[in-house]
């Protein structure tokens, strides 16, 4: 068997909580990620969704490297992250790229769009000098804007123009896999559609693999091949996009869907869930949506329930299967 | 369901030909140009549209809360309950807000002052507006916030805005908006900082809220998800005008206006998935450099030589649904509109 492009092997993340800034202890484990597994082919979008909170873009960080797992692996191609060397480490940071979700903010204001664009390329090394600008003019056209633009600052594009630039800077690399962190949740309602047909074609076009972080289940529901959902630093369900959104089996994703749906005029809205996310830094005893959750049981507050296999390419962590 | 859409109610808001413009090195922007609406005795009007198309701008011209010098309102009427909110004086105009229309900013935390408590905060329309003698404001305010779900409202009142979740602080907010029983609320994208599961519940309590103390709401979003929950009728924007407005069913079963067709159709749903989105080319335009004629006709597929040249006059469709569109507007001569409209 081919390893997958990415595999995350029960990956944890815990950041302390102090007290005090000299003398202080420790008084705390914030569980941003704990024990997350999930793979992402070549060609593939997985979708990470969930509310603020559930560790979706910690998961984000672990990716890109901008965070060490407290424990667990990461695997790229069946290489583990932590083993890689100074060279094989540059080449990941090419080829795994990412795009934020306010391009306002992630890009420097102070520096022209072709400059924006080619830093990867020089950051990373290895590229000749004098092929920047080309390379640069050929992502900016993949991404349909004007060549030409590269001389121009950040703020002189709008909202869904700049989240263009920020994904012709992630593609400058032939990269590989992008982290799209809220790509479109900063945009119109107009713009946002064409970004997301932009980020279908450049899929087919080169193959990309994507890592969507979202709570839109909307926007995951269009973009994402599988679908897996966090709460409280944990997947609680995974499956295809399509089964997964025609047939939620936990509670919780039952309840994210019926609340994101538009609810026509006259249909009632009895699927409001009740009270809010926990403390992370105390989540709830054994299944830990237990406290919301309409169809507790007892078993719920004691045992925690373990992401099996219902079905195949269908997992949930429910006591109900 | 009882919606009374089509029943004749009393307007107790009614915005005429309204204008708010602003005046900078750039030129002059119409934020708001010609908007007219009225809003009923505990109805929800829905102001839907993307940024920049003047719907906050709308809601702070209301109350007369335009950023200034920039800023003015340069004509039109509001009339609150027949009187024009824009002739009163800056005291009169003083015991309007809050007290007859009240206002929630999109995000709480940025409402919110975080050096005082949440029980003065909830507390101070009612002692601006001497709602309730100084000895009852506490027992008011613990009231107020257990209407808004807080638990143990009481044991509450000292806490600080940080110790509050994101969305015990917006259902805050909203206990200081109506404290002082106002008969008009306007809420600006009250729900955009909120999870999902949250906005649900957050929309409920609206509506509770609404049913029981009689509430007008003017609800500005840009969501058709939240709109579809909290309001009966909806008012579409586009460039600084209202380019239709009709009832919550009419926007998902027949929408008239190429724009409010394609936003419907560009926002991605779960019910159903495609594989390209019909999206609309281009970007809204700017309130400083507006296309002469239609503003939407640059992006629009059915624009026609008339579009570019004038702006179209408002077509009354049927009961409730207008439109400004040339592709409705009638012939002087004949009742009914061009592509005429299937009804139900």
């Amino acid at each position: 068997m081919t390893p997958s492009l990415l595999e995350a092997r029960n990956v944890r993340k815990h950041f302390p909580v102090t007290k005090g800034l000299i003398l202080g202890g420790n008084v705390g484990w914030v569980r941003a990620v704990d024990d997350v597994s999930f793979r992402i082919d070549a060609g593939e979008t997985l979708g990470l969704v969930g509310e603020s909170g559930c560790g979706k873009s910690t998961t984000a960080r672990l990716v890109l490297l901008l965070e060490q797992p407290s424990d667990g692996q990461i695997l790229y191609e069946g290489v583990n992250l932590k083993e890689m060397s100074g060279d094989d480490l540059r080449r990941y940071r090419g080829t795994v790229q990412a795009v934020f979700q306010d391009p306002q903010s992630s890009l420097n204001p102070r520096m022209r769009v072709g400059g924006i664009v080619g830093e990867p390329l020089e950051v990373n090394g290895g590229f000749p000098r004098g092929e920047v600008r080309e390379r640069v003019a050929e992502v900016l056209h993949n991404v349909n804007l004007d060549p030409a633009f590269a001389t121009l600052y950040p703020h002189e594009f709008s909202g869904g123009q700049r989240q263009r630039i920020a994904l012709a800077r992630a593609l400058v690399t032939h990269s590989r896999l992008i982290v799209l962190d809220e790509p479109v949740a900063s945009l119109d309602a107009s713009i946002r559609s064409q970004i997301i047909n932009l980020l279908k074609d450049l899929q087919d076009e080169h193959g990309l693999s994507y890592l969507l972080i979202t709570h839109d289940l909307a926007v995951s529901r269009h973009l994402s091949h599988r679908v897996a959902v966090m709460y409280l630093g944990r997947i609680v369900e995974e499956g295809t996009a399509d089964t997964l959104y025609a047939e939620p089996l936990h509670p919780y994703t039952k309840a994210l869907i019926a609340a994101a749906l538009p609810v026509r005029a006259g249909t009632p809205d009895d699927t409001v869930v009740a009270g809010e996310v926990p403390n992370p830094m105390n989540p709830p005893s054994g299944c830990r949506f237990h406290p919301r959750c309409p169809l507790a049981m007892a078993r719920c507050a004691e045992e925690e329930p373990v992401l099996q296999e219902v079905a195949p390419e269908r997992r949930v962590a429910c006591h109900l299967f | 369901m009882d919606t009374l859409a089509n029943a004749p109610r009393a307007p107790l808001l009614e915005v005429k030909d309204l204008r708010t413009y602003f005046f900078t090195r750039w030129g002059t922007g119409k934020a708001v140009d010609g908007v007219s609406f009225s809003l009923g005795e505990s109805e929800s009007l829905g102001l839907l549209g993307e940024s920049g198309c003047g719907k906050s701008m709308t809601s702070l011209s209301i109350l007369r809360l335009v950023p200034r010098p920039a800023g003015r309102i340069v004509g039109g009427q509001v009339l609150f309950r027949g009187r024009d909110l824009l002739r009163l004086s800056e005291e009169e105009m003083r015991q309007v807000r809050g007290r007859q229309i009240a206002m929630i900013l999109q995000d709480p935390l940025s409402t919110l002052n975080p050096v005082f408590t949440i029980g003065d905060q909830v507390a101070e329309p009612l002692r601006v507006h001497r709602i309730v003698p100084r000895s009852g404001v506490r027992e008011r305010v613990a009231k107020l916030l257990s209407l808004v779900r807080i638990p143990a409202p009481e044991s509450r009142l000292k806490d600080y805005p940080h110790q509050f979740s994101g969305g015990m602080r917006q259902r805050v907010v909203g206990a200081t908006a109506i404290s002082a029983g106002p008969k008009v609320l306007i809420a600006d994208e009250p729900t955009t900082s909120l999870d999902v599961t949250i906005q649900a519940q957050y929309l409920r309590l609206l509506k509770e809220i609404q049913r029981e103390s009689n509430l007008s709401i003017l609800y500005i979003t840009h969501d058709l998800g939240t709109l579809a929950r909290i309001c009966d009728r909806v008012a579409v924007m586009y460039a600084g005008k209202i380019v239709e407005q009709l009832t919550v069913e009419a926007l998902f079963e027949r929408p008239a206006h190429p724009y409010t067709e394609a936003l419907l159709q560009s926002v991605p749903r779960m019910d159903r998935k495609v594989h390209r989105f019909p999206s609309i080319e281009g970007s809204p335009p700017l309130v400083h450099a507006l296309p002469p004629g239609c503003a939407f006709a640059p992006r629009c597929p059915r624009a026609q030589d008339i579009c570019r040249r004038e702006f179209p006059p408002v077509t009354k469709l049927d009961d409730g649904h207008s439109v400004a569109c040339w592709l409705h507007a009638k012939d002087p001569h004949d009742s009914v509109p061009a592509g005429s409209q299937e009804r139900p």
